[in-house]
């Protein structure tokens, strides 16, 4: 190795170094955190000085925190099953056909991720108790499609419009129907789109927060965001800094398990296997 | 007692009578020994009566909990029955509430009656007292001992001990010790803290019990200008993002002198793992001047039933049944909440399990409300204006008379004709 | 809303295309039998909330009784009171809200769209170890907003806060710096905590756009022995750009409608305050639906025009149909 490709090697992994730091670290003291309680959390410390999973029980046992997850895993899938879906139709419509007032249509689909959310809230919750569904699932379902659906839509309709023409041509000439171009030609090459858009989409709904507080009352109904700040200590002032800590590295790590199961994929498209510059 | 306990065993036949029985839901604190006090009170009363009850937590951020309130309350649903509302949101949700009069029995009358008359919207009794809060001094014992201090009495007297500790602490090698903290971020708190600042001075609070504004003149300047000093001397200058957890954050780990806080900050730190166990001094917070008073501002949550509840009966006597004072005083002994009772500071039981409720009572008893009454739906705005015109003092961008000159025409302008 | 309804109405029902082939009309048909479920499901979770809070906005609703509420027109954003201007169009906290978002988004999204671009790069290259570093890169955007907030407000104490004693270790301050209290540093320290926040959901984004790119462009250039900053700069920017415009936008569409970063950190502060934070605040804590609603509105003028500025300098292929 030349010292020249040495330098560059050591500046490429003093950087992957440094975002992986900048990254993790609140990350990091939030598992210190969690593991502390009492004046402890008051201290600054950069290592631990002992493991006390106290914080993580108490979490469990106080409240119907194995629900919670299952519940936020229930939306968060259901919305991206359903954003996908949604998504990768109109995208093929949007991306891949050309008729007029297609950009007006975009434009429209964008406008509805420019109202404050605090300001939909209330037809919203309206809407959810005229549909019957307060506090269940589906209508914390149904609220969150306005959060992801324009971005899946946006995102998925980029995608498809890169890809090159031939490719359906050739399919159509074979007399192939348009949902068998999508099924068989796009999807495959779409994985990498397909996959982000819907991490992306899942973790909004994972982490949505004033839509599932409102729609929801009970415990057994809630989700995770909400049950972490329901989370309180014995008066009102307190805050149980290290209860929320644990929940948080809690509902963190499903999802750092997603990316590693799903990060295959995101490379699995077009370019897998080819040379990158 | 007897009698009161029949009145109320009475009270609760009739209700039961006229309706069958019924589902109360209730919202309370999510975990901990809030949800459990309250899980086991509204359980006594519905073995009692035969009702049944359901727990709905709620946020612990006050705003949030007012969010999810309004929206629920102003879409008129019945989903929650009771509410548990703050000391200053009997105004802004008062027209939700149904006038719990007729189901007291003038039970209210022996609680603090600056809570009650808080709590009296229109003449419509709309929350019953359930537990208390006041803002307190926090001192080091300790250390007020080392430097030959006492506790101050004035305002003025605080700033000069909290130099002087601060100095001597400093020089023995703590650089991270200061003098004071308190609640100085840009929300309800600092309107809280400023306005016990004000009202020792003899300024006033803000707005009169008749609606006319009063919080520009000399004291109310004088107050803001002492306390705009501190900034960077004797406070750290982080103080102006501070709520009550990040004041007790430092003056638990040792490093100030005094703190304003809640009472409960008492508890946590004298915890087995506090640095300053045992080292902690509560009292009245300070006066203005010799001839002005002490004053703490009044806190405290009540219990209100919603005009949209299904069974409002049996939901108003369940506000009793937890409002009592048995409940209370049980209350008081197993989760320290300040009851609103009076005789309960009294009462043995309690001070043996809670000492200080006995040397606090006349700052509970003194408490200074808001002027969230008179201002009604408009409070936020008027606390809102008038917590970013003491920021503006406290960080340095304004001296306290333009300030308070702006506020006012500022506080004119939200009221209009009337509030 | 209106105006793009205008717009809508001669495309539906206007002259088609003459000249079709039997191909062309059954991709048009499929193509809108492939987007109705969609616009169907968006019109029902969508149309009512925003048609009403629209609606909203030109009356004089107010929480405590909202069925009294009025039509007043345009009474919310300008009206003459006793002879003076009121309404949102003259309120200068409003205007100083619109300035702190503004001036937050553009840090933020700058910053992130450079720092994610960076770590899109270096998640594109082969290195041992890539699918942990992808992991981990993702986890800020992993955690909800209210817990990340806070802690981050934990470790931005100036007393007992991580970041200072970090700092202070390393000789870069000297003093605790008292980041979320003082107005000058405020801001910066919501964008840090922003950029921080979704910097990976820029990065994912531009990385899913770098795997999509054909790869004979690169052999090109490598055998060619081009400079690799050349090479990003030449070809794989362009090539990325539309991807990279729709993240850009998304980004800055939720930067500004921020509210619950700004909120948890620095509370209703007027250095930080939102667009989105003073509609709530009119929302929510002065019961004001009425002109609350009317803020969500203009909030919503705003995005759209710096949307369509930003479309239209981006050079954003919308509608390109002629072109096919």
């Amino acid at each position: 190795m030349n010292p020249l490709k040495l330098l560059k090697a050591i500046g490429f992994w003093l950087l992957v170094v440094v975002i992986v730091v900048y990254a993790v670290f609140p990350f990091y003291y939030a598992i210190l955190s969690s593991m502390r309680s009492g004046s402890a959390l008051f201290q600054v410390v950069l290592l631990p000085e002992h493991f006390d999973f106290s914080n993580y029980i108490a979490v469990f046992a106080e409240q119907p925190f194995a629900r919670n997850i299952l519940n936020s895993v229930i939306v968060a899938v259901s919305v991206v099953a359903v954003s996908l879906f949604l998504g990768v139709t109109a995208a093929y419509a949007l991306g891949r056909v050309s008729f007029r007032g297609r950009g007006a249509l975009l434009l429209m689909i964008l406008a509805v991720s420019m109202f404050p959310q605090v300001a939909v809230l209330s037809g919203m919750f309206e809407l959810i108790r005229r549909l019957g569904l307060y506090n269940s699932l589906p209508g914390l379902i149904l609220a969150n499609l306005i959060l992801t659906l324009p971005f899946t839509v946006w995102v998925l309709t980029t995608f498809m419009r890169e890809l090159p023409k031939e490719l359906e041509e050739a399919a159509f000439v074979d007399g192939a129907s348009p949902w068998i171009v999508v099924r068989r030609v796009f999807l495959p090459l779409m994985w990498p789109a397909l996959v982000t858009t819907g991490l992306l989409a899942f973790i909004a709904a994972w982490n949505e927060f004033l839509f599932a507080l409102t729609f929801t009352l009970s415990n057994e109904q809630r989700t995770v965001p909400v049950a972490i700040a329901l989370i309180t200590g014995a008066s009102q002032h307190e805050l149980p800094w290290g209860n929320i800590m644990a929940a948080s590295v809690i509902v963190t790590l499903p999802l750092v398990v997603l990316v590693l199961i799903f990060q295959r994929k995101i490379v699995a498209g077009l370019t897998a296997g080819a040379v990158k510059g | 007692m007897f009698r009161r306990l029949l009145l109320a065993a009475v009270a609760s036949i009739a209700a039961t009578g006229f309706a069958h029985a019924a589902e109360i839901a209730i919202s309370c604190g999510a975990v901990g020994t809030e949800l459990e006090l309250c899980k086991s009170g509204a359980e006594a009363w519905a073995k009692k009566t035969g009702n049944t009850v359901k727990v709905v937590s709620t946020p612990n951020e006050t705003n949030e909990r007012l969010a999810l309130y309004q929206q629920l309350l102003s879409a008129g649903a019945s989903d929650i029955d009771v509410f548990q509302i703050d000391v200053i949101w009997p105004g802004i949700l008062g027209s939700h509430f149904i006038d719990l009069a007729p189901y007291s029995k003038g039970a209210e009358k022996d609680h603090f009656p600056a809570i009650v008359a808080n709590n009296t919207v229109d003449g419509k009794l709309v929350a019953m007292p359930w537990f208390t809060d006041a803002g307190v001094l926090y001192y080091r014992k300790d250390l007020l001992e080392k430097y030959g201090a006492q506790p101050p009495t004035t305002w003025q007297e605080l700033t000069d001990t909290a130099a002087k500790i601060q100095e001597g602490e400093r020089k023995a090698g703590n650089d991270k010790f200061w003098g004071f903290v308190f609640q100085g971020k840009a929300y309800e708190g600092l309107t809280c803290d400023a306005l016990e600042w004000i009202d020792s001075f003899g300024g006033g609070t803000i707005i009169d019990e008749k609606g006319a504004i009063t919080v520009n003149n000399p004291k109310a300047a004088a107050a803001l200008t002492l306390a705009a000093s501190w900034i960077g001397k004797i406070v750290p200058d982080g103080v102006l993002n501070y709520g009550e957890e990040e004041a007790r954050g430092v003056f638990q780990s040792g490093n100030a002198a005094f703190m304003r806080n809640w009472p409960y900050a008492w508890a946590l730190g004298n915890g087995a793992d506090s640095p300053i166990k045992g080292k902690i001094g509560v009292a009245a917070l300070p006066k203005g001047a010799t001839d002005g008073k002490n004053t703490g501002t009044l806190g405290g949550w009540q219990l209100a039933v919603s005009k949209y509840s299904k069974s409002p009966e049996i939901a108003a006597d369940l506000v009793m049944y937890l409002a009592s004072l048995d409940v209370q005083k049980s209350r008081a002994i197993k989760g320290s909440f300040e009851p609103t009772i009076v005789a309960l500071y009294q009462d043995k039981e309690v001070l043996t399990d809670v000492p200080f409720f006995g040397s606090l009572q006349s700052t509970f008893l003194n408490a200074v409300a808001r002027p969230s009454k008179i201002t009604g739906a408009n409070y936020n705005k008027v606390s809102n204006a008038f917590w970013n015109a003491v920021h503006n003092v406290l960080s340095g961008k304004a001296k306290a008379e333009d300030s308070l000159a702006q506020l006012e025409s500022e506080l004119k302008r939200i009221k209009r004709s009337h509030w | 809303m209106v105006s793009f309804a205008a717009a809508l109405s001669p495309i539906f029902w206007g002259d088609q295309m003459v000249h079709q082939s039997e191909l062309t009309r059954a991709r048009l048909r499929s193509a809108w039998i492939f987007l109705a479920p969609m616009l169907i499901v968006l019109a029902l979770v969508a149309a009512w909330p925003l048609l009403r809070t629209i609606y909203l906005g030109f009356t004089d609703a107010n929480l405590s009784d909202p069925s009294k509420a009025q039509f007043i027109g345009f009474d919310n954003f300008l009206a003459k009171y006793e002879g003076e201007w009121s309404g949102l169009l003259v309120d200068p906290q409003w205007w100083n809200a619109v300035w702190n978002t503004v001036w937050f988004t553009v840090r933020s999204v700058t910053i992130e769209t450079v720092l994610g671009t960076i770590v899109a790069l270096v998640l594109n290259a082969n290195f041992p170890g890539r699918s942990i570093v992808r992991a981990a890169v993702l986890v800020p955007w992993a955690i909800p907003t209210i817990v990340s907030a806070k802690m981050w407000g934990w470790m931005l104490h100036d007393q007992f806060g991580v970041l200072n004693t970090i700092l202070q270790n390393l000789h870069i301050i000297s003093a605790p710096v008292a980041w979320t209290a003082n107005a000058d540093t405020a801001m910066w320290a919501v964008v840090i905590v922003d950029v921080w926040k979704t910097t990976p959901f820029m990065a994912l984004l531009i990385l899913a756009a770098l795997q999509m790119l054909p790869s004979d462009c690169y052999e090109a250039a490598k055998v060619d022995g081009i400079n690799p900053i050349k090479v990003f700069f030449k070809v794989t920017l362009p090539l990325i750009r539309p991807a990279l415009l729709v993240a850009v936008i998304f980004r800055a569409l939720d930067s500004l409608r921020i509210f619950d970063l700004i909120y948890v950190l620095t509370s209703n502060s007027r250095d930080t305050i939102s667009m989105s934070g003073y509609a709530r605040q009119q929302l929510v804590d002065f019961q004001e639906v009425g002109i609350g609603s009317a803020a969500a509105t203009l909030l919503f003028i705003v995005i759209a025009i710096i949307t369509v500025l930003a479309l239209t300098v981006g050079k954003v292929r919308l509608a390109e149909d002629t072109a096919r």
